[in-house]
């Protein structure tokens, strides 16, 4: 197929930035400890980048095991008394949480754009209105928690640690503070070093709650920090979410102890496309599955299946989505795709691309103006590959789909069951038998029929097999932070 | 007049059949007074690795039983226990029970099976949610089983504490390899015998007998198994089984009773142990 450039050349797109002259940055950040901002013990700090320019943003304290010794003893001097507070109070200050960030919600967008790279679009209209209900929703729960588990009756479990990635990172947050405390637990939690600034900003929000001191701890730092929150002895639950490889390398680390854990790890999701499906509609929401947040998401939806017989149109009419999709500024309002989120990352990505290449497969990328700095990665497409390639079975975390065609649904099936991952699918037809059949089949924690990475909530999510154990979201979210007399 | 008795010999239940270990080995398990009652099995890994492969390939279609199909099987499996029930006394007593604890444990089993047959279309009622998302979509989340477990049975309750395991997990539609009880191996072979004339398929349920300590590390590393359960209270092994566990990120539960004849150790939280969630979403709007 000829470029089809025509779309871009005809219409051209004003600058539409959003503004950063409201938002609030310091220089240097600390860590948020027993209701304070204290510097490190070792007095470390790491740059924060901007991945769209390279630019440093901020210095951010690195908190080494004995800056997480001193969170972990207040989280667990807080928790008696958090823990024995009631229900209602507890849920109280959780509101307090959700309304300030409502309150302060573009300031954490774009704070989130220029420390993520990811489209203003996105951070506004999804991560932090989401991160705000995640608090809204588990501040109801804390004190109706006998509802939940019949015939039971919980308890709190004492100081969770919680690592959390990247790619939604004040999201990921909220999935995490939000259950643990209307659960009656303190929390230790550890952002992601490329994107620590919403967590710390969220640390001033819920100093300025009046939460009591010590049931939340923000403190900052890389793999090593991770790891000395996962072995201290006096961190009761480990929850995290990351790559496969560092959740297995927790489970194991935490073998011989009594610490309760939940994992929501990587994933390589299917979706796959009937000839009877809505085509323009799959079309948006193969767009959707894959190039949302870069492609920077473990249920992306990163192989697709395209029945054979629409498989040209699908494929072409996909071509020409990519043709039309905006790559650039992330602070940009007409952004589709923003930058990707390291130095590091984007290696990785270019990496399986040429391990595609290598492996004979077939390249397809819309030609676009990429910025000259920063990291930024053009909306990829791998054809002609098979089940054996590596771009098939790995994870790339990236804006890379790979396109398969299949026949039957037997087939379909068998060849998006055959992953060591089970996190997400996603399934498009028209017809509902064939839905119902499918979504009962593929084995995976989220299952999206006729649509796509869409979230609440409300919504229980989390994976089977190597994507991990344990739910975050809506009822089920709640069992991961409560534990039983017998 | 006096008759010579037929002693029975036990071998192993593996994909509906009842071979002998491949490997040839056995072990004695004697009375109080130290005569023999019978040669067992000692299960190699490879008798192991042969169930996993039998109920890998019986999962999918156990899963897709229906509820109440799966709750008359178990309800089946409870009848036949009952019409045997004098078997497996006389086997428990001569492992050193006394009748009445021997005539408890075998009526206990016999129950719990009841009592998760009757779970068997409900457990899913009282743990699914449709979930009230704030987007157009209509949104819930039902309950899967975990896929193929191996398990370690209790090794004080033989009978009671096998089923005590089983039930709750293939009723969730998993299907199972579970390792007897050493010391206390009769009955599981039996039961064997018991679940070949329930209607239960071939593949389900896969009874090994030997030493878990040889076997356990066999269980916690196999990559096709997603589950792995053990009762007992060696740390050591607690922890070796996690860390192996963690090679494919297998479930791993864990329960450390002594006794398994008091009511708290049967609840649908059994059930569930052995269950994944999933979520799924569609559009509502037109």
């Amino acid at each position: 197929m000829s470029k089809n450039n025509n779309f871009k050349a005809t219409w051209t797109y004003a600058d539409a930035p959003e503004s950063t002259d409201h938002i609030q940055i310091k220089k240097q950040y600390e860590l948020f400890i027993d209701g304070r901002f204290v510097k490190p013990i070792k007095g470390k700090y790491f740059d924060t980048i901007n991945p769209s320019n390279q630019e440093k943003i901020a210095s951010v304290a690195e908190a080494t095991s004995e800056d997480v010794d001193v969170a972990v003893k207040a989280a667990n001097k807080a928790f008696k008394s958090w823990s024995k507070l009631s229900g209602k109070e507890r849920g109280k200050y959780i509101y307090r949480i959700a309304r300030l960030i409502q309150e302060r919600a573009r300031e954490f967008a774009v704070i989130e754009t220029l420390d993520g790279g990811k489209p203003i679009r996105e951070s506004r209209d999804i991560d932090i209105p989401l991160a705000a209900n995640h608090f809204f929703y588990y501040a109801g729960w804390a004190d109706k928690l006998e509802y939940a588990f019949p015939n039971r009756k919980p308890k709190p479990i004492g100081v969770a640690g919680q690592i959390i990635p990247w790619n939604f990172p004040l999201l990921m947050a909220a999935w995490k503070i939000a259950p643990a405390l209307a659960t009656g637990n303190t929390v230790v939690l550890k952002p992601a070093e490329t994107t620590p600034l919403t967590a710390l900003k969220l640390a001033e929000i819920i100093k300025e709650s009046g939460l009591p001191k010590g049931v939340v701890n923000i403190i900052t730092g890389a793999g090593e920090t991770g790891a000395s929150i996962v072995n201290h002895p006096n961190v009761d639950k480990i929850a995290f979410t990351g790559s496969t490889g560092v959740g297995k390398f927790i489970q194991k680390a935490i073998a011989g102890t009594s610490k309760k854990v939940t994992l929501e790890l990587g994933g390589k999701g299917a979706n796959i496309i009937f000839e009877d499906a809505a085509i323009d509609q799959a079309v948006e929401g193969i767009v959707n599955a894959i190039f949302f947040n870069q492609g920077h998401v473990c249920c992306a939806g990163s192989r697709l299946f395209v029945q054979e017989s629409v498989a040209n149109l699908v494929i072409e009419k996909l071509k020409r989505r990519l043709e039309t999709l905006i790559i650039g500024n992330p602070l940009d309002k007409n952004t589709d795709i923003g930058a990707i989120n390291s130095t590091k990352q984007l290696k990785t990505i270019n990496k399986y691309i040429k391990i595609g290449l290598d492996e004979g497969c077939e390249i397809y990328q819309p030609e676009c103006n990429l910025p000259k700095n920063g990291n930024w990665c053009p909306p990829t497409l791998f054809l002609n590959v098979s089940q054996s390639h590596r771009i098939v079975q790995e994870e790339i975390f990236g804006p890379v789909l790979t396109v398969q065609t299949f026949r039957t649904i037997d087939e379909v099936i068998e060849k998006a069951n055959n992953t060591p991952y089970g996190l997400s699918a996603g399934v498009w037809t028209q017809k509902g038998a064939k839905i119902f059949n499918l979504t009962q089949k593929l084995k995976a924690g989220i299952i999206w029929a006729n649509t796509f990475n869409k979230f609440d909530p409300a919504s229980p999510f989390g994976g089977y097999k190597e994507s991990g154990f344990g739910r975050e979201g809506g009822l089920h979210g709640l069992k991961s932070y409560v534990k039983f007399d017998d | 007049m006096s008759r010579l008795d037929i002693n029975k010999t036990y071998k192993l239940y593996i994909g509906g059949k009842f071979p002998r270990t491949e490997s040839g080995r056995y072990y004695a398990v004697n009375n109080s007074k130290g005569d023999l009652i019978a040669n067992m099995c000692m299960s190699s890994r490879k008798d192991f690795r042969n169930a996993v492969v039998v109920a890998r390939k019986a999962q999918s279609s156990w899963e897709s039983v229906t509820a109440l199909n799966k709750g008359q099987i178990l309800y089946r499996i409870a009848e036949m226990l009952e019409g045997r029930k004098a078997q497996f006394v006389a086997e428990l007593i001569a492992q050193g029970e006394t009748k009445a604890s021997a005539e408890k444990e075998v009526d206990l089993s016999i129950d719990r099976l009841v009592y998760y047959a009757g779970w068997s279309d409900k457990y899913q009622q009282v743990f699914s949610a449709v979930n009230p998302v704030a987007s157009a979509h209509f949104n819930f989340s039902s309950l899967e089983p975990t896929g193929v477990i191996a398990m370690m049975a209790p090794e004080n309750q033989g009978l009671l504490g096998l089923v005590s395991i089983v039930a709750p997990a293939i009723v969730g539609g998993n299907t199972v390899i579970i390792l007897a009880s050493e010391s206390k191996p009769l009955t599981s072979i039996s039961f064997a015998e018991v679940l070949h004339s329930s209607d239960v398929p071939a593949g389900v349920v896969n009874i090994l007998t030997g030493n878990s300590e040889e076997l356990y590390s066999h269980m916690a590393s196999h990559m096709d198994v997603n589950a792995v359960v053990y009762c007992g209270k060696n740390q050591s092994i607690i922890t070796e089984i996690n860390e192996l566990a963690s090679n494919n990120l297998k479930r791993t539960i864990f329960y450390k009773k002594n006794d398994w004849t008091d009511n708290s150790c049967e609840s649908p939280y059994f059930i569930e142990k052995t269950q994944e969630v999933k979520t799924t979403w569609h559009p509502t709007k037109v």
